[in-house]
C-alpha cells in the first residue's frame, strides 16, 4: 500500500529541485546593475505614496474565517460520499436522512450569515 | 514490482509528462496569443519561425537575460519563495490524472498515471489550495500597493470558489464511490458521463476552476486597467516567467481535472472500442488521443471564454461565489443521493 505513494514523493522532489531551478536561473544570467531608481517601488512613474503595512478591510477577514468553516464541512461530506452506495444497499433511507441533517444545519448557519450581511461587499 | 522498478518507470512517467506540459505551456500561450489576435482581426506574433511558431522559444530566452529587479520595499526572501510555490504547486498536481487506460509492455503493467493513489483527488484539492499562498505572499511581500490588492482580492476570491469547487466534487465521488481519479474515470462508463448526470455539480465546477485559475472572467487580480499587473507586479526575470509558467499549467490541470472528473476521462463515448479487435497498442493509443482531444477542446473553451465575456465588478464576483455557486453546490449533492436512490445508479 505504501509502495503506491513512493510515485508520489518523487513528483513532490521533481517539483521542488524545479521550480528552485527557475528561481535560480533568474539571477544567474541576467545582468545585475541595480540603482537606486530601478529598485524603487513601482507606483506609475511617480514617487511612491506612504508604506503598504496598512490595515485591510475587514471584509477580507470575514470571508477566510467564512472559508475555514464551510471548506471543514466539505470535508465531512467526502467520507459519507465514498460510503453512501453501500451503506444504502445495507442501512437504507436512513444514510440520506443523516446526511441530510447536517446539510440543514449548515444551511441555517449559511443563511444567518447572509441575513447578517457577511456576504455583502457593496 | 519491486521498489527500484517502480522508481524507474515513474521517473520515466514524470520526465514524459514533464515534456508534454512544457510544451503545452508554450504552445498555450502561443495560441492564446494567434486565438485572441484572430478574434480581434489583429495578426498576433508571426514572425519568429513559420507563423511564429518559435515564439515561446524567444520569448523564454529573452526573459532568461532580462535582469532580476528586486525593489527595496520588498521582503526579499518570501518574494523570491512566491514564484517557488506557485511552480511546485502547478507541477506536482498532474501526478494523480489518468491520460490513459494501463497497458502491458514486455512483463509489467503499466497504469497511464504518474501515481495511482487511492486518495488522488484530495491530492489535487490539498496542492491547489497551498497555490493560494503563492499569490497572497507574492503580493503581499511585493511591497507595492498594486501587488497588495491584487493579492488580497485574489485570496479571498480563491478560497471562495474553493468551497462550490469541493462541494461540486462530492457529488462526483458519491457516483464513484471513491477517491481514486482512474476509479472515476471508470465509473462513468462509456457515455454515462458525469456532465450529464449532474449538469449543476459540472457548471459549478466549471466556473470555480475558472475563479481558481485567475481567468477571465475572473481575472480581478491582474485586472490591468486598475491594477497594472496585480500581485506579479514587482516581479521581472524568471521569476515572472515561473508565476506565468504556473498560471497556464493551471490551465492545464484544471481542464485535465474537468475532463477525469465530469467529461469521461480517457473513453470515448458510445464506441466502445475493446470489441472492435484492434491491436493492444493501438487502443491505448486511441484512448491517449480522446484524452488529448478533449483537453485541446477545453482549452480553447477558455480562451474563447476570454474574449468573449467581459470581467465581473468584484462585489459581483463574490455575489456570485457565495450566494449562487455555494447553494448550487450544495443542491447538486442532494440531487446526485436522490437520483442514486431512486434509479439505483
Amino acid at each position: 500500500m505504501i509502495e503506491s505513494y513512493i510515485p508520489i514523493f518523487l513528483v513532490i522532489g521533481f517539483a521542488i529541485v524545479f521550480a528552485f531551478g527557475v528561481l535560480l536561473s533568474s539571477t544567474a544570467f541576467g545582468p545585475q546593475r541595480p540603482t537606486s531608481e530601478k529598485s524603487s517601488t513601482y507606483e506609475s512613474g511617480m514617487k511612491p505614496v506612504g508604506t503598504t503595512r496598512e490595515r485591510v478591510s475587514i471584509k477580507y477577514y470575514m470571508v477566510a474565517m467564512l472559508f475555514i468553516i464551510f471548506d471543514i464541512e466539505v470535508i465531512f461530506v467526502y467520507p459519507w460520499a465514498v460510503q453512501f452506495k453501500k451503506l444504502f444497499s445495507e442501512v437504507g433511507i436512513s444514510v440520506f436522512y443523516s446526511m441530510l441533517v447536517f446539510l440543514v444545519v449548515l444551511e441555517l448557519g449559511y443563511l444567518y450569515v447572509y441575513k447578517k450581511g457577511g456576504f455583502r461587499w457593496d | 514490482m519491486s521498489t527500484w522498478e517502480i522508481v524507474i518507470f515513474t521517473l520515466i512517467k514524470i520526465l514524459v509528462i514533464f515534456t508534454i506540459m512544457m510544451l503545452t505551456v508554450s504552445y498555450l500561450v502561443y495560441f492564446e496569443r494567434r486565438i485572441s489576435a484572430w478574434t480581434q482581426n489583429r495578426l498576433g506574433p508571426n514572425r519568429v519561425g513559420w507563423e511564429g511558431v518559435l515564439q515561446p522559444f524567444a520569448d523564454v530566452f529573452k526573459l532568461l537575460l532580462k535582469e532580476d529587479i528586486v525593489p527595496e520595499q520588498a521582503e526579499k526572501k518570501i518574494h523570491s519563495l512566491a514564484p517557488v510555490i506557485a511552480l511546485f504547486v502547478a507541477f506536482t498536481t498532474y501526478a494523480v490524472i489518468p491520460i490513459g487506460p494501463s497497458f502491458n509492455f514486455f512483463d509489467y503493467n503499466i497504469s497511464l498515471v504518474v501515481a495511482d493513489v487511492n486518495m488522488g483527488i484530495l491530492y489535487v484539492l490539498a496542492l491547489t489550495s497551498l497555490g493560494v499562498y503563492a499569490i497572497t505572499l507574492a503580493g503581499w511581500s511585493s511591497g507595492s500597493k498594486y501587488s497588495l490588492l491584487g493579492g488580497i482580492r485574489s485570496s479571498a476570491q480563491m478560497i471562495s470558489y474553493e468551497i462550490s469547487m469541493g462541494f461540486s466534487v462530492g457529488g462526483v465521488i458519491l457516483l464513484s464511490e471513491s477517491l481514486r481519479p482512474i476509479a472515476i474515470v471508470e465509473s462513468q462508463g462509456l457515455w454515462m458521463w458525469n456532465a450529464w448526470i449532474q449538469p449543476i455539480g459540472f457548471i459549478t465546477f466549471l466556473v470555480s476552476a475558472f475563479a481558481e485559475t485567475n481567468r477571465l472572467p475572473f481575472d480581478l487580480p491582474e485586472a490591468e486597467p486598475e491594477l497594472v499587473g496585480g500581485f506579479h507586479t514587482e516581479y521581472s526575470s524568471m521569476k515572472f516567467a515561473g508565476f506565468f509558467l504556473a498560471e497556464y499549467a493551471n490551465m492545464i490541470i484544471s481542464s485535465a481535472l474537468i475532463i477525469t472528473l465530469y467529461l469521461g476521462g480517457y473513453q470515448i463515448p458510445f464506441i466502445d472500442i475493446t470489441t472492435l479487435g484492434l491491436a493492444h497498442w493501438f487502443e491505448v493509443l486511441i484512448y491517449i488521443t480522446a484524452f488529448f482531444f478533449k483537453m485541446g477542446a477545453l482549452l480553447f473553451f477558455f480562451l474563447w471564454v476570454r474574449w468573449t465575456i467581459p470581467r465581473f465588478r468584484y462585489d459581483q464576483l463574490m455575489n456570485l461565489g457565495w450566494k449562487v455557486m455555494f447553494p448550487l453546490a450544495l443542491l447538486n449533492i442532494i440531487w446526485v443521493a436522490v437520483l442514486i436512490m431512486v434509479f439505483n445508479l
